[in-house]
């Protein structure tokens, strides 16, 4: 029994009088797909927040691979090692494709001031290497060819990929994807997919918020169930499709949203 | 005692001021969230277009009555800057409406320039004595004594702080308990919505900078007759602390405006002439400017939202 | 593979002429410029020079970071007075007891001078930027603009209790730049030619331009250059990329500053006074429109903007001094206003149909 990368227990959160998040508990083994589905409004963006350090919580522990982490600040998580992606692909829409990249390589990396004038040997060196790094990574995610091109110029679903391989590049031991399936077409949905799994199966953890059902139930490892702020429900696809609960609060008739 | 009383006074007319500038300031950003750069010299120009028809006015009329001239000109002058401000939104500001945040204020500052030099064309550089047709005389609030002088004010400074009281009661209920007073909360709370409601959000807003504009020439032209002067300058400080007052109030708010403006008015007031008594006239008026710049910084370093406000100022 | 190549050849062959080329512009432009104006175009030249100074600063804070600032000739401020204070007879009538301890005079030298004024500017650039950082573009903008009032306000007003700056009658006999005992404000005889102060300060002011531009285009193209642009573009999401944006800020602001009080130093000792009224919130919105009409972010751009700004006033000053004189037989039209006319239509003009500005960036290739 290996002990759970993303180890996350008792998160409450208000907002106001409303309880956004009461006692949510998360717990994701390393090299896993993780699931967060619920309804609208159920308070997975807002669990994301918290976790990735957008909202402070009320109370709740947080464990990053055997470390417990404060999720106070953004850029701290990040450098914990959690990377995100935002619903709505939030790009660097003035530099290029290959610029994104490189910027997500940034936490990883050291050339300062003095290095930035004088291009000494090591600074250039590490330079050529974020380079190379950022170009594998396009390479990995398929977008290699637009290395150069702004990166708005994009279509949406290689903008996706550029914004997961900036999100890799930052070397983070959890990748957590906010609804990286929104707005997509079936064709793009699957091609998503493939890519989530490559990610996968090539050792890294994913944390998945996502509406679409099918895909979740197809991708996913484990998943975890939230409606009105709690989780009702925890386990593989196949326990989570069949609890009645879940069925009984957004399931229902229609598999497909 | 009696500087207290004195500085309670002065600070309760710049204060009338500045909430009726500041009005504008928020109601253009509670609806566009654009900070209106020009607003300030709406005031300069409303302050200057009056004078000159007083002096039209005098010299054709001459057997017209003081209180006459001057309410027409008042009139007239907040009509111009209603149109003056119909004008600025739709050139400079309605083409950016999904623009980044930084391109209405560039052009703001555009506008601002355009309208210094215009004034700076028709009045030229020297500042104009604008003619006070309210009486000026001293009244006596507090009698003093041997070594204190008692606390003054005149019918000017009165006529500044009632007419700006009733505007702004006048205002609260446009906003409160007429349609178009509910059309423009409407719009800004979310234009979107409001226009499914069947309200065109350009007419409110068409109507917002309006109403702003023609407050803008109230302050600026009573502004005059306090001081006796107008120039092409006089708008720019006004409006940095009319801004500094609608977001010590809270952005976005009516209520929040003429607290912030009242408010900002006395800090000023109040700072300075005890300053300079603590320090003997070494650090007094001369760094009045800097009380309301001092409360700008302090109110969005520590409570961006101000007294009365829920919009935050951090980063959207 | 091999296109690349060859555009990259291409590029590469292209950026040395472009090099030769704005090599041989520096160093002629001054000759004809006086050829064409005499000292007074040379003398404007210089200024433009200084204004060049300026914006590639504040490029790096708007242009780069994104921050609007409209207070940053507070840096041109700060570094002119620190120069004033430090070459000028002013401090030494103050203080006798200072005027006993220097005999000679206070007469610092420029190399002592610069760094200091940059490392003055740039401190103020971290405490003036501080309580900003978690504010939005419009009131980071209005905070700035009141740092810079207040800065001037001070600068008018410290004459009492103690006299620092003089107040606004400002610090005179500035020293002129002195090198090895070389005066740059002298007429010098070199090869049998007449050469005036202008033309010295041109060169020293064009080597500094240089040594700046030099530094902004390896800050553009590197890894702090990169993270203040992902900040202009989506702070939020170079935060969740582990940008420490708050420090990268602060670092733009530093440097920022610090060029601008570079150039407010090298004004001091070219004018040979300092005074308030030289620091007002117009100047701000110069430097500003200079690098929004030019290109923001894009260096080529912001020259282009300055050279053209700074020599609007004085060809309107010729033209229309001229053309109204023909036309009218007076000149009714101050040509100062007709700047700021102009100034005020290019700001809203470039916003509505420019707002990358006249020579903008163009990263990343097709599409």
């Amino acid at each position: 029994m290996s002990t759970p990368l993303l180890h996350i227990q008792q998160v409450n959160k208000h907002f106001g009088g409303v309880a956004a998040l009461t006692d949510v508990s998360l717990s994701i083994e390393p090299g896993q797909i993780y699931g967060l589905i619920g309804p609208n409004g159920a308070g997975k963006t807002t669990f994301f927040n918290v976790m990735t350090g957008l909202y402070s919580a009320d109370s709740g522990s947080f464990v990053l691979d055997g470390q417990a982490y404060k999720p106070t600040s953004v850029h701290k998580v990040a450098q914990v090692g959690i990377a995100r992606t935002f619903q709505n692909i939030r790009l660097f829409n003035a530099m290029s494709v290959l610029e994104n990249v490189m910027v997500g390589r940034h936490i990883r990396t050291r050339n300062g001031l003095w290095a930035a004038l004088s291009r000494h040997r090591r600074a250039r060196e590490e330079e050529a290497q974020t380079r190379q790094i950022a170009l594998e990574l396009l390479e990995y995610v398929g977008i290699a060819a637009f290395a150069d091109y702004r990166a708005d110029s994009l279509s949406y679903g290689h903008q996706r990929r550029l914004e997961i391989a900036r999100a890799l590049a930052t070397e983070p031991r959890l990748l957590a994807l906010d609804e990286p399936a929104a707005g997509m077409n079936a064709t793009e949905k699957l091609q998503l997919r493939g890519l989530l799994e490559k990610i996968r199966n090539d050792g890294r953890t994913l944390l998945l918020i996502e509406h679409d059902v099918k895909l979740v139930m197809g991708v996913c490892d484990r998943i975890s169930v939230l409606d009105y702020g709690q989780v009702i429900a925890q386990g593989t696809p196949e326990e989570v499709r069949r609890h009645p609960a879940v069925i009984q609060a957004y399931l229902g008739a229609s598999a497909h949203v | 005692m009696d500087t207290l009383i004195q500085q309670l006074l002065n600070g309760l007319m710049l204060g009338s001021l500045y909430a009726l500038v500041a009005l504008g300031y928020t109601m253009v950003y509670g609806i566009l969230r654009i900070i209106n750069f020009a607003h300030g010299d709406l005031l300069m120009m409303g302050a200057l277009v009056g004078l000159s028809i007083i002096r039209t006015l005098q010299s054709a009329f001459p057997a017209l009555p003081d209180v006459a001239v001057l309410l027409l000109a008042t009139l007239g002058a907040m009509a111009f800057c209603a149109a003056l401000a119909v004008v600025i939104e739709r050139v400079a500001y309605r083409r950016l409406r999904n623009a980044p945040r930084m391109a209405p204020l560039i052009s703001g500052i555009g506008v601002s320039l355009l309208l210094q030099t215009v004034a700076m064309l028709v009045w030229s550089r020297n500042p104009q004595m604008f003619v006070q047709l309210l009486p000026l005389d001293p009244i006596e609030v507090t009698a003093g004594d041997a070594t204190h002088a008692g606390a003054i004010t005149n019918i000017t400074s009165l006529t500044t702080i009632g007419v700006a009281l009733a505007v702004m009661l006048g205002l609260l209920l446009l906003v409160d308990h007429t349609r178009l007073g509910r059309a423009m909360r409407a719009v800004a709370e979310n234009p979107q919505v409001a226009s499914l409601m069947g309200i065109n959000p350009n007419r409110i807003i068409v109507i917002t900078f309006a109403i702003g504009g023609a407050l803008a020439a109230l302050a600026g032209i009573m502004m005059a007759s306090n001081y006796g002067s107008a120039h092409f300058y006089m708008g720019f400080l006004p409006g940095i602390k009319a801004f500094t007052a609608a977001v010590l109030g809270g952005i976005g708010n009516l209520k929040g405006a003429m607290l912030g403006g009242i408010l900002l008015g006395l800090i000023e007031a109040l700072g300075t002439g005890y300053l300079g008594e603590l320090t003997g006239g070494v650090f007094g008026s001369n760094y009045q400017d800097v009380f309301a710049f001092l409360v700008l910084i302090a109110v969005l370093v520590f409570r961006p939202s101000g007294i009365l406000g829920e919009r935050l100022a951090t980063r959207a | 593979m091999n296109l690349t190549a060859l555009i990259s050849q291409n590029t590469a062959s292209r950026a040395r002429y472009g090099l030769v080329l704005f090599a041989l512009a520096i160093v002629l432009a001054p000759w004809l410029v006086g050829h064409a104006g005499g000292n007074a175009w040379v003398r404007t030249l210089d200024f433009a020079l200084l204004y060049i100074m300026l914006a590639l600063g504040l490029n790096i804070v708007v242009g780069y970071a994104g921050l609007l600032d409209l207070g940053f000739i507070a840096f041109y401020a700060v570094g002119a007075y620190l120069a004033a204070l430090l070459s000028s007879p002013h401090l030494l009538s103050q203080f006798p007891a200072l005027a006993a301890a220097l005999p000679g005079g206070m007469h610092t030298p420029l190399w002592v001078i610069l760094p200091l004024a940059g490392l003055l500017a740039a401190g103020f650039g971290i405490v003036l930027g501080a309580p900003t950082l978690r504010l939005r573009g419009d009131y980071l903008a209005i905070v700035t603009l009141g740092f810079g009032e207040i800065i001037r306000i001070f600068m008018r007003n410290l004459d009492r209790p103690i006299n620092i700056t003089n107040g606004p009658k400002g610090i005179s006999s500035v020293d002129p730049v002195q090198l090895f005992g070389f005066s740059l404000a002298r007429t010098h005889e070199i090869f049998g030619l007449r050469v005036t102060s202008v033309y010295f300060y041109y060169y020293l002011f064009a080597l500094l331009v240089v040594l700046i531009l030099f530094a902004c285009i390896r800050l553009e193209h590197s890894r702090i250059g990169r993270a203040w642009v992902a900040i202009r573009e989506d702070e939020d999401a170079a935060q969740a990329m582990g940008l420490d944006t708050r420090r990268l800020k602060l670092l733009a602001f530093a440097i920022g500053a610090a060029f601008g009080g570079i150039s407010g130093a090298l004004f001091a000792s070219f004018q040979g006074f300092v005074s308030p009224e030289s620091f007002s919130l117009n100047e701000s919105i110069a430097v500003l429109a200079m690098v929004v009409l030019g290109g923001m972010g894009h260096i080529p751009g912001v020259i282009l903007g300055c050279v053209l700004l700074a020599a609007l006033p004085e060809v309107l000053r010729a033209s229309m001094g001229s053309l109204q004189q023909t036309l009218f037989g007076q000149v009714l039209i101050d040509p100062e206003i007709i700047r700021q006319l102009f100034y005020g239509l290019a700001l809203i003009l470039a916003m509505l149909y420019r707002p990358a500005g006249l020579w903008p960036a163009r990263r990343g290739g097709a599409q």
